[in-house]
């Protein structure tokens, strides 16, 4: 009996990401939701510009490179290319989503455009070296805010999924992270209901992932995990934020 | 081709767009082309296609890229400042090497400019206008039919070359109304076995992408994609030659301005003055065989532009500066009239100026 595999829908290539860095496992729970929905063959996913950039070498589906913040219009572009037989997902980090990407994002959401996002948020620009994210929390020291961000100065964080709450297009929007064995099922669970979600045809589904960045956090993977724990789960409660099926099921 | 029909020129585009299978359009409001949406809003729902209004320039022509990676004809429009804001998306287009059609009805600039005609968009539409090494085709329509039929063939070439291609038109074209008859045969079917439509369990993946970071690969692949620019080069060109004959002198104009200089070309000829005009369809690739060739035999060249002398580099290139070449042009909206062209012809066939 098997008892542990690769999923299918992974390449056999090597990963570039950091040691310790979650992308890994993110990238996994994906694979493992295609396989399970059995929709490798028509799914096609949109990589981002940023450390997942080249998540089109990852996994064996069909993949567009979108420019900067742009993933949910190009996924906007597929989809609606074949909506019947096209299952498209993109996946974004922070500063690509919230900062770049927010109208993107935003209007994708209010389109309720039939898109599955998987959003990682480590509070960090990872690709460029460590700089301030959207999502970077007050007082973290990054490249770009070496004395900590300065809220009065840089502003605050953008909560994304607590924005998007507000969109009426939204239909569903959960934050998981991926920080322990019992959040990782969590987070497979909703990233597996943001891909039913799509073929069910019930529009803009995202799933918010905290995660970390060891490298650029300046930490072990062991302590990175502690300090997502502590600092950034206060200020990124987990959570269902929109699921408009389940109210109207109520 | 079939019926004739009376319309505004931004409608024969998008007419002309949906006849040649183009059943995707994204785009946002901006004067003066915005009768291609409002016409492709209405058409649209009818023909089973899809018009979506997006929330930004950037937005619409990333949704062009995902219509076009997946192996459909799509288009988006919009004029000059718009198209500034497409050109990040124009350079993923070309460097993932996916065909794509955007239409710029030019209005004057820079910045907010104006929203009267104008041609000051030359540079950015020839020169690239985006980061990175690339090309694409650029046509400009002269008259209603050519904005109908150019888009047509704007289509082909796209899918033919995997490539982007422009009309390059502008407010006065977009705005006029002429009759135009409209093509009634079917639009040809390209294989695009690069397309990502699901891999359907039937082959390996297909990725659309212009991310290269072995510089030996992004190297290797700009030198095909320019191989493939020569073919372009050497089979694509289109220009209209107009009392070339016995001419002395060489009238080099494209769009609207062409048409202005025709009158004052006919104005001169009445006046004894051996003139006549090189018109390119194609502003790349530039019809740079026959300018060449043209001044061997012409005493002086006139470009006649909209804009402070754009294209007038590209004719002096073409002819290796064997002549003289001079600027007539009008900016900001305005728009030159046969008499102001008709003057200049007078000037240079004297031996004035320059």
């Amino acid at each position: 009996m098997v008892v542990f595999e690769k999923p299918k829908s992974l390449t056999d290539a090597p990963l570039h990401y950091c040691p310790g860095c979650t992308h890994g496992i993110i990238h996994r729970l994906v694979a493992e939701v295609i396989d399970e929905l059995g929709i490798e063959g028509k799914t096609i996913g949109v990589a981002p510009v940023g450390c997942s950039v080249m998540a089109y070498d990852y996994f064996t589906c069909d993949f567009v490179q979108a420019p900067h913040g742009r993933a949910p219009a190009v996924a906007t572009g597929v989809k609606r290319a074949d909506p019947e037989n096209h299952i498209v997902f993109t996946y974004q980090g922070d500063g690509d989503l919230a900062a770049i990407g927010t109208a993107e994002t935003v209007h994708a959401a209010a389109r309720r455009e039939n898109i599955t996002v998987i959003f990682v948020n480590n509070a960090i620009y990872g690709m460029t070296g460590g700089q301030m994210a959207p999502t970077t929390l007050p007082g973290q020291v990054t490249q770009t805010s070496p004395y900590g961000r300065d809220v009065e100065t840089v502003g605050y964080p953008v909560k994304v999924c607590e924005l998007l709450s507000n969109v009426d297009g939204a239909a569903y929007l959960e934050r998981v992270a991926v920080n322990s064995v019992p959040n990782i099922k969590k987070a497979k669970a909703a990233i597996k209901k943001a891909f039913q979600n799509q073929i069910d045809g019930k529009g803009f589904s995202l799933v918010e992932v905290v995660s970390t960045c060891p490298t650029n956090w300046g930490m072990t993977p062991e302590k990175a995990l502690k300090w997502l724990e502590e600092n950034m789960l206060s200020y990124y409660p987990l959570g269902v934020y929109k699921d408009i099926y389940a109210e109207e099921a109520k | 081709m079939g019926e004739k029909v009376l319309m505004k020129g931004n409608e024969a585009i998008a007419e002309a767009a949906i006849r040649a299978g183009c059943l995707h359009y994204f785009g946002y409001p901006i004067t003066p082309q915005t009768e291609i949406a409002a016409y492709m809003a209405k058409r649209m729902p009818k023909v089973g296609g899809v018009f979506l209004q997006a929330e930004s320039e950037i937005a619409a022509i990333n949704m062009v890229l995902g219509v076009a990676a997946a192996g459909k004809r799509v288009m988006t429009s919009s004029s000059s400042p718009g198209v500034s804001l497409k050109s990040e998306g124009m350079s993923y287009i070309s460097g993932s090497d996916v065909p794509a059609l955007v239409v710029n009805v030019q209005r004057g600039g820079p910045g907010l400019g104006g929203i009267q005609p104008s041609q000051s968009d030359y540079f950015q539409a020839v020169k690239g206008g985006s980061h990175g090494d690339y090309k694409r085709i650029v046509l400009a329509p002269a008259s209603v039919q050519e904005m109908a039929s150019l888009t047509t063939k704007a289509f082909d070439l796209a899918d033919k070359y995997s490539i982007l291609t422009m009309i390059l038109a502008d407010g006065t074209m977009g705005q006029m109304m002429e009759p135009v008859e409209l093509e009634t045969t079917e639009p040809v079917k390209y294989e695009k076995p690069w397309a990502t439509t699901g891999t359907k369990m039937q082959r390996k993946h297909n990725i659309v992408n212009s991310l290269y970071l072995k510089p030996e690969e992004l190297e290797k692949k700009n030198f095909e994609r320019f191989a493939k620019y020569k073919t372009i080069e050497e089979n694509e060109v289109m220009y209209e030659e107009y009392l070339m004959d016995d001419a002395e002198i060489c009238v080099v104009s494209f769009g609207i301005t062409s048409r202005v200089a025709k009158n004052a070309i006919v104005e001169a000829r009445a006046k004894g003055i051996k003139v006549g005009m090189i018109r390119p369809i194609t502003l790349w690739p530039f019809p740079t065989e026959v300018l060449n060739k043209a001044a061997d035999k012409c005493k002086a060249f006139i470009s006649v532009e909209m804009n402070m002398g754009q294209m007038i580099e590209d004719v002096k290139l073409a002819i290796e500066c064997k002549k003289p070449v001079h600027l007539c042009c009008r900016v900001g909206g305005m728009i030159p009239s046969p008499e102001e062209v008709l003057a200049k012809i007078e000037e240079v066939n004297e031996g004035g100026e320059r």
